[in-house]
């Protein structure tokens, strides 16, 4: 039966199976097949979850914390979540009604998007992006409209390439520092100037501060706190990058009650609440778990310092990431494109990037490498692929 | 970094700090003469040192006029089976940690060396039967977690 009509395919939606599929995916496949690989190309921490983290999700089990929470989430952890938020990035909410925890930023994002965009909204966003972006705007049925960065501009979006893009359908500016796959951070000066854009032409700003921990720079106040922001921004964040804790998926969003409302009614319907064990643990990293993630954070900086000095010591300029975990240096001195670059590296040395392509067109000529891996790996992988770029000039 | 990792390279600092190994070698050299690092030892597992018995002893004193507890510290910190002292708050006052090669060995210790001290009323000895961890250092091997091999 080779009908295409009785192919399971044609029940799925020209709307998902128009989705392009993850240029990260194809990547995953051959880097999987392989062994001895070192991989650079994991965005994740690499240190497991603080031990006093995994301890409270051990005892909420044993204490029977195993049933629905409220749909909004544990009011404890909402309240802690709030106080972070006023402390760490100096804006006010209040638990009871401008607080929402997610499963993960992924879903804060999707049911966000499904919440505030109609069909053929458009949302700008700066490129390269995190791989997700693009996609779950598509599955909102609204329009991404990728604004270019750029290493002269140490990839923090401009306002005047974010004016060339705007339309009257133009609703969302989704913003996303410390930035996957780039590193950049912003300002303050940064943050002002943004701000200012989104006031002037009316638009929401989605800012997906997973990073946020983990900045180099001078921390500054959330975009949310600036004057006129707060009721036309919502934060996300999350317990993933910051407190190692990725496979809990636990993440937040913050924003004015109405957002809050209508992305509540979705997670309700679809999710009911996020997991009890993976609250409580949340609620153990808020209260106790500073130390830990300062530590991890000098950590990633430390290793940042090392990658990145390498990485331009071989030819491979790299500007110093402001924050996250990546550095992202530019090939275009070996005159291969990303994919090249990654596939042979991969092939020739054992060692696994990500083709900057993944993130975006604009991220051609750029490949992203991770330090959230241990120093022995960063410095075996750093002579590898200096061995690699020597060879491609000799 | 160098109470985490004692041997870690000068140059593998200076990248850390993104400063100059000269920096790096100069700061800890300062570090050693104010007497701030004082020392660098080496962690060792039980199998590796299976000819030790170590003992907790705990040391109820009477401490002296003028000088407290110190002249006391002093005199038995000059041991060199007393691997370390600390003046503790509760109900006895010293807890050393002290090595040997035997019970016997300890046990002789504890009466000819330490029980007898002017200003000691009494001691209480536990000797150690496994060590878990030490200097913040777990000694079993590390957890072993998987990892995706890419994620976005």
């Amino acid at each position: 039966m080779s009908d295409s009509k009785s192919s399971p395919r044609h029940w799925v939606t020209d709307h998902i199976s128009s989705l392009p599929r993850s240029g990260i995916r194809d990547f995953f496949e051959l880097v999987n097949q392989m062994d001895d690989v070192i991989s650079l190309g994991i965005g994740e921490p690499d240190f497991v979850t603080p031990w006093h983290i995994r301890e409270a999700a051990i005892y909420a089990l044993n204490q029977g914390f195993t049933h629905y929470t409220s749909n909004l989430g544990d009011l404890r952890l909402r309240k802690a979540i709030c106080r972070y938020a006023k402390e760490r990035f100096g804006v006010s909410y209040d638990p009871a009604h401008e607080c929402l925890v997610t499963v993960g930023v992924s879903e804060g994002l999707d049911i966000l998007l499904r919440a505030v965009l109609s069909p053929g909204d458009e949302v700008l966003y700066p490129e390269p992006g995190y791989v997700s972006y693009a996609p779950s705007i598509r599955m909102a049925y609204a329009v991404p409209v990728p604004v270019r960065t750029s290493a002269d501009y140490d990839f923090v979006v401009q306002t005047a390439d974010l004016e060339a893009k705007l339309t009257e359908r133009t609703r969302v500016l989704l913003l996303n520092y410390p930035n996957n796959p780039t590193g950049a951070g912003l300002t303050q000066e940064d943050k002002r100037r943004l701000a200012d854009f989104a006031i002037r032409h009316d638009l929401l700003v989605i800012s997906d501060e997973i990073y946020e921990e983990l900045s180099y720079i001078e921390r500054s106040p959330s975009l949310a706190s600036l004057p006129g922001m707060k009721d036309r921004t919502v934060l996300l964040n999350g317990m993933s990058k910051s407190f190692a804790m990725t496979g809990f998926r636990l993440g937040y969003a913050c924003g004015n009650h109405e957002i809050i409302e209508a992305m509540m009614k979705i997670h309700q319907y679809s999710m009911l609440c996020a997991p009890s064990l993976a609250q409580a643990a949340a609620l153990e990293a808020l209260q106790n778990g500073a130390a830990g993630r300062e530590a991890m954070r000098e950590e990633y900086e430390q290793r940042r310092n090392v990658m990145v000095r390498r990485l331009n010591a071989m030819g491979l300029h790299c500007f110093m990431p402001r924050g996250s975990f990546y550095a992202f240096p530019c090939i275009r001195s070996t005159g291969l494109t990303s994919f090249e670059f990654s596939k042979r590296l991969l092939e020739e040395k054992r060692v696994a990037v990500i083709p900057g392509t993944a993130f975006g067109e604009s991220g051609e000529g750029f490949v992203r490498c991770c330090y959230a891996t241990s120093m022995e790996d960063i410095e075996t992988a750093m002579g590898r692929m200096a061995e690699f770029v020597a060879g491609l000039k000799g | 970094m160098l109470q985490r990792n004692a041997r870690m390279a000068l140059r593998e600092m200076a990248e850390r700090l993104d400063c100059t190994e000269e920096a790096v070698a100069a700061a800890i050299r300062e570090l050693e003469e104010e007497h701030i690092i004082v020392g660098y030892a080496a962690v060792v597992s039980e199998e590796a040192r299976a000819d030790e018995v170590r003992a907790i002893i705990e040391i109820e004193v009477q401490p002296e006029r003028d000088t407290g507890y110190d002249t006391l510290a002093e005199r038995l910190a000059k041991f060199p089976e007393v691997r370390s002292l600390y003046l503790v708050s509760g109900r006895y006052d010293f807890q050393l940690e002290i090595i040997g090669h035997s019970l016997q060995e300890i046990a002789s210790f504890v009466a000819g060396k330490l029980a007898c001290q002017p200003g000691v009323k009494s001691t209480a000895t536990y000797f150690m039967l496994k060590k878990y961890k030490e200097s913040g250092i777990q000694l079993s091997k590390g957890e072993k977690y998987e990892r995706l091999k890419i994620v976005p």
